[in-house]
């Protein structure tokens, strides 16, 4: 063996952790999986469908962009993986099946690889593979079927209920958190996706300020504007409802595309929380959590840049 | 002379196209690509534009006072905008609709201006008309290419008939955003083949 493969010369500190971009992310990827299990179980198969190929696609596209691009091709490294199992989840169960296709490769193709491949990209892959398939196919993108039937039967999710303002009554806190309602795949479940974050904030992959700061915000400007009068607004209703817990959780604490120090996450999280209540409370959309953390990942390098933190011995 | 006049009209299809090298006039090029008959339209007004305006003012360029050049271009490249608007209200009313606003805007248009300035105050008459010629080419077909990438995927058709049953349209690229990554895409493309030919 030559000498130079057995001297390791690094300057300090001489720390070594088994972390590695790879394993962090397939650590998310797992931390996802109950959400997807129970997404299945209430969806049926059609969910799994779309999780398939939302999942395939992604992978596909990565190693073709970058055998294209004769870059390295990076595929195991689980980020492609996660990008189109975020993406499924983001969408209706009942999607013909292009669509996860057609939206896993633009988030791979133009959410990163046109930036630079992981890492470089400005904005959430999966969440700008969901805002192009929300502006291309609409019609298919807002129907949703009803959970527990194998008929197909549409109907309205809860925040669309409340949006028109009509027939939220029917369905109780417990509903909301277990999934027994219309929605995305992997966002209706709201008790196995908090299973999923706590493992995350264990193991110390993800931090608690952007969630934290997000659903204490959206919670607080629900309840402040929420209603008729102030102060008034059904706030659990919001946090248990559409895609906010997901984003909150697995989406908006992204490494590439949020801020990188605490003070910066926090303002992040507040952000999001303020667009996310603004946009379900007074915008077009039923839904705001999407636009919400896009936005913010485009504020993101200028709250790097006022949050930078104090170099020891500079003034 | 005659060679030199051809590699004026040349250039500006392809070393030297404004939409694609230049990057001048992208703004009416997003707005009307969404059909290949507006792009169509759209670059044959831009093109008697830049004819009519690139010799006017290669004829009376040592008449302009540096100071006012601008103004005095904008009167010059005014007067053929509204003769062409005129035109186009009279002989095609349903092409002046479709275009709407994009035509009075043929007059900003950086093409035109930029052409003005950079061109034909500096170079004689014929020069200054094959240029003219050869951007307004360049601009016409990277126009068409762009309306026929966002038609046929954007709306599911080219010239208004529809191409293939059930297909279900990409909306976003008939929207301006859609408009913004077609022609990205299209930049990278062509930078790309660039790249190898060197």
């Amino acid at each position: 063996m030559k000498m130079p493969d057995k001297l390791l010369v690094s300057t300090s500190p001489h720390i070594y952790k088994k972390d590695s971009v790879g394993r962090i992310m397939w650590l998310v990827n797992l931390s996802l999986l109950p959400g997807g299990i129970a997404g299945v179980y209430i969806f049926g198969l059609d969910a799994l469908r779309v999780i398939v190929l939302g999942v395939v696609t992604a992978v596909l596209s990565e190693a073709l962009l970058q055998k294209l691009t004769k870059r390295k091709i990076s595929i195991l490294d689980g980020s492609a993986f996660l990008t189109g199992l975020l993406l499924a989840y983001n969408l209706p169960p009942n999607v013909p099946f292009w669509i996860p296709v057609a939206g896993s490769f633009f988030a791979i193709a133009i959410g990163k690889q046109v930036f630079g491949g992981l890492g470089q990209n400005i904005f959430n892959p999966a969440l700008a593979g969901r805002v192009f398939l929300m502006a291309s196919w609409p019609k298919y993108m807002t129907t949703f079927v009803l959970p527990f039937n194998c008929d197909g039967v549409t109907g309205a999710t809860p925040l669309a209920m409340l949006k028109e303002g009509k027939g939220i009554e029917a369905l109780s806190y417990l509903d909301l958190f277990l999934g027994r309602r219309g929605g995305c795949i992997g966002e209706v479940c709201i008790a196995v996706l908090l299973l999923g974050a706590a493992f995350l904030l264990i193991r110390g992959i993800i931090s608690w300020h952007i969630p934290v700061s997000y659903l204490a915000t959206a919670a607080i400007s629900t309840w402040v504007f929420g209603a008729q009068g102030f102060f008034s607004g059904d706030w659990l209703f919001h946090l248990l409802s559409g895609g906010l817990i997901l984003g909150a959780f697995f989406m908006a604490t992204d490494y590439v595309t949020s801020p990188l120090t605490k003070k910066g996450q926090l303002i992040f999280g507040v952000g999001c929380g303020l667009l996310t209540a603004i946009i379900r409370l007074w915008g077009g959309y039923p839904e705001g959590v999407s636009y919400a953390i896009l936005i913010m990942n485009a504020a993101t390098p200028i709250i790097d840049r006022y949050t930078k933190n104090r170099i020891y011995g500079a003034k | 002379m005659k060679k030199q006049l051809l590699k004026e009209f040349i250039k500006g299809i392809v070393k030297e196209n404004p939409t694609f090298v230049l990057m001048l006039g992208l703004c009416p090029t997003l707005a009307v690509s969404t059909s290949l008959s507006n792009a169509v339209g759209m670059g044959i007004a831009a093109t008697f534009v830049l004819l009519g305006s690139n010799i006017i003012i290669a004829y009376i360029k040592d008449l302009i006072p540096e100071r006012v050049r601008i103004p005095c271009y904008i009167v010059v490249i005014a007067t053929f905008v509204t003769i062409t608007e005129m035109t186009m209200k009279a002989y095609s009313p349903a092409l002046d609709r479709a275009l709407g606003l994009y035509v009075p805007l043929i007059v900003v248009n950086c093409i035109v201006l930029g052409r003005a300035e950079a061109y034909a105050s500096k170079q004689n008459i014929f020069n200054s008309l094959m240029d003219a010629l050869g951007m307004g080419l360049g601009f016409t077909l990277a126009l068409i290419l762009i309306a026929g990438i966002r038609e046929a995927l954007g709306f599911g058709r080219l010239f208004n008939y529809l191409i293939v049953k059930g297909f279900e349209p990409v909306v976003m690229i008939g929207l301006p955003a859609g408009a913004l990554l077609v022609i990205g895409l299209l930049l990278g493309f062509f930078n790309l083949i660039g790249s190898y030919k060197e």
